[in-house]
């Protein structure tokens, strides 16, 4: 099994390579088109900013090219946001995979933002969070979320309910780092991992 | 819920933890990424590892330590001590570290914290502020608390966080080796002053001490090194009695 990891400016990618390799996933760090068409798997990480992460994008056409993926894609925190219709940060048009907006939490007295730290997930559907263990805990750390939507496949509270997780035909995304998320966020991984769709 | 954190402080000299341990069933007391795997297995919820010695010939220690601790624990960790520069803070990121805290360098350059919020994004840059009082005033410390600056805690823990900081790590000098708790007036000062998370650190003596940090002292995380290590408290047993005692907390099973 091939997994690519995209290779662009939004990134700790380095706590993604070091879970891989402590599932014991061989992974390829690839901005290469050919490579990442060619892939089982693709992981979009991302820490960082939207907008700077987007217009890098578009600098190598990867804002076309991962849209257009068959193989299971999986985006994670940032990489989650870029997926998204729009975000607030950096007033970024984004590529609009999931039908949604990313928007900055609302200041609200005694609650930090980011939100950091570890907080749990509800109304989980889909593979892959099966095998968890109800409303288990992931690591998050962000200032943006996607509201709740058809496409939300698990849901985290923070000031308000919001998208823990997206899922739509190949596409999967994490708004917190399952890297980082002990085992419930190695699970995460594995599921991922094992999913064999293609569409 | 978002929960409460737990982070068990290692000092780390010459690659090695520095303050001994009752850790009988390690194989090397010393080993900070054995220790630390220990800790992310108990439900420690985050890790810092703090080089205190951190001269230049010490870094590439530090490095290849960063480098087996990422590999071997999945849990977020911050590495903190004699970081100044970019450079220093892209190679602790790119060894794999999550977050990075400094400390005398922010005060020394108040520039360094926009600087590395710009470069690395505010939620991996960690400020920690020593604090000591003085003449009726906390007062900002640097060099490990023993140098006294000008600044009042209060007016650089709002600098700090205009300036990009993610996250603040308050450790009173008062309280910290005392075992007599946390400085709860001042961690609730500074967490009700701060839009960005607040960890709690110096004079953790029992379990009672962590409720009153994060009710009393409205804290978003308590640290505590040598009564994780000499296993006064454990943390196991620290996040059951929390979590009866209403403090929200993560659950491991």
């Amino acid at each position: 099994m091939k997994t690519v990891i995209i290779k662009y400016n939004a990134g700790n990618v380095q706590s993604v390579m070091y879970a891989l390799e402590r599932i014991g996933a061989p992974y390829l760090l690839t901005d290469d088109e050919a490579e990442i068409r060619s892939a089982d798997k693709v992981i979009f990480p991302g820490v960082g900013e939207a907008s700077t992460a987007m217009a890098y994008l578009r600098q190598r056409g990867l804002d076309k090219v991962i849209p257009s993926l068959k193989q299971p894609v999986l985006g994670t925190c940032v990489g989650m946001q870029l997926l998204c219709r729009y975000s607030e940060e950096g007033d970024t048009t984004c590529m609009g995979v999931f039908d949604v907006d990313v928007r900055r939490f609302p200041a609200t007295p005694g609650l930090k933002v980011p939100h950091t730290g570890w907080n749990n997930l509800t109304t989980m559907q889909g593979p892959l969070t099966e095998g968890l263990t109800e409303n288990p805990y992931v690591y998050f750390v962000h200032s943006y979320c996607a509201d709740v939507c058809p496409e939300t496949s698990a849901v985290c509270d923070y000031v308000r309910p919001f998208s823990a997780m997206l899922q739509k035909d190949n596409f999967f995304a994490a708004q917190f780092h399952a890297e980082i998320s002990g085992n419930v966020g190695q699970r995460i991984l594995e599921n991922f991992l094992k999913i064999d769709k293609r569409v | 819920m978002l929960t409460k954190r737990i982070i068990p402080c290692l000092d780390i000299k010459d690659g090695r933890t520095v303050k001994g341990t009752n850790f009988v069933n390690l194989r090397d007391a010393g080993d900070p990424v054995e220790l630390g795997a220990i800790y992310a297995r108990e439900g420690a919820d985050e890790l810092v590892f703090l080089d205190i010695t951190a001269t230049v010939d010490e870094r590439k220690t530090l490095i290849e330590l960063v480098r087996n601790v990422a590999h071997t624990v999945n849990i977020p960790f911050t590495v903190g001590g004699g970081i100044s520069s970019i450079a220093d803070v892209s190679a602790l990121l790119n060894a794999g570290a999550d977050k990075i805290s400094i400390n005398s360098s922010a005060v020394r350059n108040p520039d360094l914290v926009d600087e590395l919020a710009q470069e690395f994004g505010s939620q991996c840059i960690v400020v920690a502020i020593d604090t000591r009082f003085v003449d009726g005033e906390h007062i900002v410390h640097t060099h490990g608390g023993r140098r006294p600056t000008e600044l009042r805690t209060i007016v650089w823990a709002k600098e700090i966080e205009n300036r990009g900081a993610g996250e603040i790590l308050l450790t009173s000098m008062d309280t910290d080796g005392t075992k007599a708790g946390f400085a709860l007036e001042l961690t609730a000062q500074i967490s009700g002053a701060a839009t960005i998370p607040v960890i709690a650190s110096g004079g953790a003596g029992s379990m009672d001490h962590f409720v009153d940090v994060f009710t009393t002292g409205k804290a978003d995380a308590g640290l505590a090194a040598s009564i994780f290590h000499f296993k006064e408290i454990e943390i196991p047993a620290l996040k059951r009695y929390l979590s009866h005692q209403g403090i929200p907390m993560r659950t491991t099973r």
